[in-house]
C-alpha cells in the first residue's frame, strides 16, 4: 500500500524530469532549432501536470451519459485550458521557426555562438 | 493494470525526451518529438482527457512535425557540438529537478477526489451543463460557453501568430544569394507508388473524421480546435503527396486567409449579436426564444468559427514554410 501511495506521485516526478530535460535543451544547446524543440518539450511537461491534476479516482471523461446515476467525472476545467493551449503552442512555435529561418538567411548559420561572433 | 501501463508510458516519455536532447541529428530529434507527442496523447487518454488526447495527436504528432521538417529543409539538419557551459547547465538542472521532486510530496496524490482543484468551480460546471445546454460533453460546454472569453482570446492568438508568420516569411530572401538558382518544382511523392495509393485512400477519411469531430463535438470528444487540426493534417498530407502547388490549386491561399479572418470574425460577431439582442457579450441564451436552443445554436456557430480559423491558420503556416526558397 505504501508503494502504491508513492506511485501516486509518479506523474509529477515525470513532469519534473521532462520539464528539466526541456529546460536543459533550452539553456545548454546552441542550435536555435534544438532550443525550440526543448521549449516544446518544456511546454508538453506543463500540459502533463495540468492533465494529471484533472484525474479523479474511478472517474471517466467528462461526458454525461443520460440515465446513469452517480457518475464520477474527472475535472473538465484543466482539459479546456490545455486543449486550447496545445493549438496556441503550435502557432507560436511556428512563429519562432519563421524567425529562425530568417536568421539562417541573414547569417548563414543557426548556431547561437556563431551568430554572436558575426555581430 | 492500467496503472502499470501508465507507468510504462511515462517512463518511455522520459526516455524519449532525453533521447531528443542527446541526438545531434535534428531530423532524428524531430521524428522523436513526434513519438513524444503520441506518448503524451496516450497518457492524456489514460488520465481521462479524451478531447486533449485528440488534439495532441493531431497537432503534436501531425502538424508540428511537418512544420519542423519544413523549417529543417530551410536551415539544415546537423547540429554542431558545443563543449563549454554544459556542466554548469547539468548541475543547475539537476538541482532544480530534485527541488521540484521534493515539492511534489506536498501535492495531492494522483486521483485524490478531495484535492483543492476539484472543489471550487468544476462541480458547478458539470452540474449546470445539462441545465443550460442539454448536451453531454462538459469540455465543449466550458470551452465555448462558460469560458467563451478565453477561447475567443485563444483564437485571436492563433490568428495573430499566423499573420506574424506570413509577415516574417512574406519578405523575399536576400537577393545576392538567389542568383543562378534553378527554381525546382516541388513534386511531392508523386513518383512513389505506395505512399500515393495509401495516401489517396486515407485522405478522404481523415477529412470526413475531421468534419465528424467538428459537428459531433457537443456529444463526444471533439470540437473546433480538434476538427481544424485534423482537416489541416488531411490537406497537408495531400500537399506532401502531390506537391505543394496541387494543394494550393485545391485550396488557394486566398481561401485559407479568408478562413482565418472569417473564423475569428464569426466568433467575435456572434458575441456582438448577443449584445444587440439584449444579452451580455457571448451570452448565447438570448439568440433564441428557448435559452437551451439559443446556447446550442451559439456553440455550433462559434465552434465552426474556431474550426475554420484553426484549419486556415495551420495550413497558411505550412504553405508559408513550404513555399520559401532555399537559399543556402
Amino acid at each position: 500500500m505504501k508503494l502504491l501511495e508513492l506511485l501516486g506521485y509518479f506523474n509529477y516526478w515525470v513532469f519534473a524530469i521532462v520539464l528539466m530535460v526541456g529546460l536543459y535543451a533550452v539553456i545548454s544547446k546552441a542550435n536555435l532549432i534544438k532550443k525550440l524543440i526543448g521549449l516544446s518539450i518544456f511546454q508538453s511537461a506543463v500540459f502533463l501536470m495540468y492533465i494529471t491534476m484533472d484525474k479523479v479516482e474511478g472517474g471517466t471523461a467528462p461526458i454525461i451519459q443520460k440515465g446513469v446515476e452517480n457518475q464520477i467525472f474527472s475535472n473538465p476545467l484543466p482539459q479546456v485550458l490545455i486543449l486550447t493551449a496545445i493549438v496556441v503552442g503550435v502557432s507560436t512555435l511556428a512563429l519562432g521557426l519563421a524567425m529562425v529561418v530568417r536568421i539562417k538567411e541573414s547569417y548563414g548559420t543557426i548556431e547561437e555562438n556563431e551568430i554572436l561572433d558575426a555581430d | 493494470m492500467i496503472f502499470v501501463f501508465a507507468i510504462f508510458l511515462l517512463s518511455l516519455l522520459v526516455i524519449t525526451s532525453i533521447a531528443i536532447v542527446r541526438t545531434t541529428n535534428l531530423f532524428v530529434a524531430v521524428m522523436l518529438t513526434s513519438i513524444f507527442s503520441f506518448l503524451m496523447a496516450a497518457n492524456f487518454f489514460i488520465l481521462d482527457a479524451a478531447d486533449v488526447a485528440l488534439t495532441e495527436a493531431a497537432v503534436g504528432a501531425g502538424v508540428t512535425t511537418v512544420i519542423f521538417l519544413c523549417a529543417l529543409a530551410l536551415t539544415g539538419e546537423r547540429e554542431k557540438p558545443r563543449i563549454n557551459g554544459r556542466k554548469t547547465a547539468r548541475v543547475a538542472v539537476a538541482i532544480l529537478a530534485s527541488l521540484m521532486i521534493y515539492a511534489t510530496f506536498d501535492k495531492p496524490r494522483l486521483g485524490d477526489p478531495d484535492a483543492p482543484v476539484h472543489q471550487h468551480i468544476a462541480p458547478w460546471y458539470i452540474e449546470k451543463t445539462t441545465e443550460h445546454m442539454d448536451f453531454p460533453n462538459v469540455v465543449t460546454a466550458i470551452l465555448s460557453s462558460f469560458r467563451g472569453y478565453d477561447t475567443l482570446g485563444e483564437v485571436f492568438v492563433v490568428f495573430a501568430a499566423c499573420i506574424g508568420v506570413l509577415f516574417i516569411l512574406g519578405v523575399p530572401p536576400p537577393a545576392q544569394k538567389r542568383l543562378n538558382k534553378v527554381v525546382e518544382q516541388n513534386k511531392g511523392l508523386r513518383h512513389h507508388l505506395i505512399p500515393q495509393v495509401v495516401g489517396r485512400l486515407v485522405i478522404p477519411f481523415i477529412v470526413l473524421f475531421g468534419l465528424y469531430t467538428q459537428f459531433h463535438g457537443e456529444y463526444g470528444p471533439g470540437g473546433g480546435f480538434q476538427a481544424g487540426a485534423i482537416i489541416a493534417t488531411g490537406i497537408i498530407l495531400y500537399a506532401l503527396l502531390e506537391g505543394e502547388n496541387k494543394a494550393l490549386q485545391a485550396v488557394p491561399r486566398s481561401v485559407l486567409l479568408g478562413m482565418v479572418i472569417g473564423g475569428a470574425l464569426l466568433f467575435g460577431s456572434v458575441g456582438v449579436i448577443c449584445m444587440f439582442m439584449g444579452g451580455n457579450f457571448l451570452e448565447y441564451s438570448v439568440l433564441s426564444a428557448d435559452p437551451i436552443w439559443g446556447q446550442q445554436l451559439g456553440i455550433l456557430v462559434i465552434e465552426a468559427g474556431v474550426g475554420m480559423a484553426v484549419c486556415g491558420a495551420l495550413l497558411s503556416i505550412f504553405h508559408a514554410f513550404a513555399a520559401r526558397e532555399n537559399v543556402s
